[in-house]
């Protein structure tokens, strides 16, 4: 029980990294997955095949090969940075995949003739995109976003088998120095709980402001 | 009858599959004119009527707008477009969007507007349309005339040279066509150039300059309203109205 106590920097170190990774590679995510989306729905083709390459490959790669493509292989072609900029890059690119996919079928079920009355007054596919669009989209895709950002909260735990300093990583020291390794991990449970519940709570909010009302 | 040619299609073909919707379509609007298309469901006409600022893309044919051909995809088509408004059956307002914000949004974004200026340009139309007291409520809560009036308002906002209507009151309840129609017998009078899509026989009497009859993606007939409604030469046309005037 005093596991928490007695480690509270350590754990508040770990919890600190979770946040810091959750919140960075979620605004990565949340910035590659929108345009992603703008790509898959662009009149022109070869956006279109970027797109649709962009998430065949990282949705499904496991992604903890991709971290190690990230961490290994671009160090290769003189790409060096930090570890935890290497993990941000390879949680929030994988995530994208997923918003990019949300986020496109937000847009599907925003009726065509919003994007027709757009383009017939003259406006440009960007500004459809951005102005009747994409904010009809937003509140449908509130949701599955909050769900995927849950799941990257979660899946943050894989930088720690990268040196990054993170959550469950503690684990190792805590269990090194003897302490009970049941109450270790329902310490670190509990501060998933606290990322996790957090952003609940966020899009709970989000969706109680911006969702479609019935 | 106006003089210049605004509106020009020439040899337009269009298939959806197997289907020939549009078939060797010639078709001339003059400025100013008001040109009315009828015809049975499945036609073509909406397809045609859409094809005039490519939101149908065409297989063969030229279309020209102020003698200008309609470009491919892209800022040019989007500057083309801006100068041809469009009225759908469903309305299609920005449901995100006031009244207000639905008419001033293209004028802002495409033409460049100030806003306040735009604003005033806003209110003024929709004081047109008779819908001022609405400006700042959604969509969703107008009636449907209420909502055709204010996407009239929004195409008239950017000061087309053309407007565009597909079937404006196929949605609307009967006691609300006419509040829609008088808008636009309006803009008829005032010499708006318009082609009209619509079942309305009243309305083309009145208002047009011309009707333009298709029946199977093809023009079948196309005179003045006089000589369509009381003396149709083709059998099709002859049947069409034997059908629809009989009530």
């Amino acid at each position: 029980m005093n596991v928490l106590t007695d480690n509270f920097s350590l754990y508040g170190e770990g919890l600190l990294g979770t946040v810091e990774l959750t919140v960075l590679a979620s605004l990565l995510a949340l910035v590659a997955g929108v345009l992603m989306a703008a790509f898959r729905v662009a009149p022109v083709g070869s956006l279109r095949v970027f797109g649709t390459v962009w998430v065949m490959v990282l949705r499904n790669t496991p992604l903890t090969l991709l971290f190690f493509a990230v961490l290994l292989g671009l160090p290769r072609f003189g790409v060096v940075l930090p570890f935890k900029v290497f993990a941000v890059l390879a949680l929030g690119c994988y995530t994208s995949a997923f918003i990019c996919e949300a986020v496109r079928s937000g847009i599907n079920t925003v009726p065509v003739g919003q994007g027709e009355a757009a383009r017939s007054l003259g406006m440009t596919f960007s500004q459809t995109l951005g102005d009747v669009v994409l904010p009809q989209a937003f509140r449908t895709v509130i949701p599955p976003v909050g769900s995927t950002l849950i799941a990257l909260a979660k899946n943050s735990a894989i930088a720690g088998s990268f040196s990054v300093v993170e959550l469950l990583g503690t684990y190792k020291t805590l269990n090194e120095l003897g302490y009970s390794i049941i109450w270790t991990f329902v310490w670190i449970a509990v501060g998933y709980l606290i990322v996790t519940l957090t952003i609940s709570a966020l899009f709970n909010v989000l969706e109680k402001r911006w969702g479609v009302p019935r | 009858m106006a003089g210049d040619a605004l509106i020009e299609l020439r040899g337009v073909n269009k298939h959806y599959g197997k289907l020939h919707v549009l078939q060797d379509i010639d078709l001339t609007v003059g400025r100013g004119e008001v040109v009315v298309v009828i015809g049975p469901s499945g036609s073509g006409k909406s397809t045609l009527c859409r094809t005039i600022n490519r939101l149908e893309p065409i297989e063969s044919g030229t279309i020209t707008l102020d003698g200008h051909p309609l470009p491919e995809e892209g800022r040019e088509l989007a500057g083309l477009r801006a100068e041809v408004g469009m009225v759908f059956q469903s309305f299609n307002l920005f449901a995100h969007k006031s009244v207000l914000a639905n008419v001033m949004l293209a004028p802002v974004k495409v033409r460049k507007r100030k806003k306040e200026e735009a604003e005033r340009r806003a209110r003024q139309l929709l004081d047109r349309v008779g819908l001022a007291a609405h400006a700042d409520k959604y969509p969703a809560q107008l009636s449907g005339g209420q909502q055709q009036r204010v996407a009239i308002a929004r195409a008239l906002a950017m000061e087309p040279q053309a407007l565009l209507f597909d079937e404006p009151t196929s949605a609307l309840d009967p006691e609300m066509i006419n509040e829609v129609l008088e808008v636009m017998q309006q803009l008829a009078q005032e010499g708006m150039t318009m082609v009209v899509v619509t079942h309305e026989m009243g309305f083309a009497r009145s208002a047009a300059n011309r009707v333009v009859f298709m029946a199977d993606g093809r023009i079948v007939e196309d005179r003045t309203p006089e000589e369509f409604f009381t003396a149709p030469e083709s059998d099709r046309a002859k049947d069409f109205l034997s059908k629809i005037l009989k009530h």
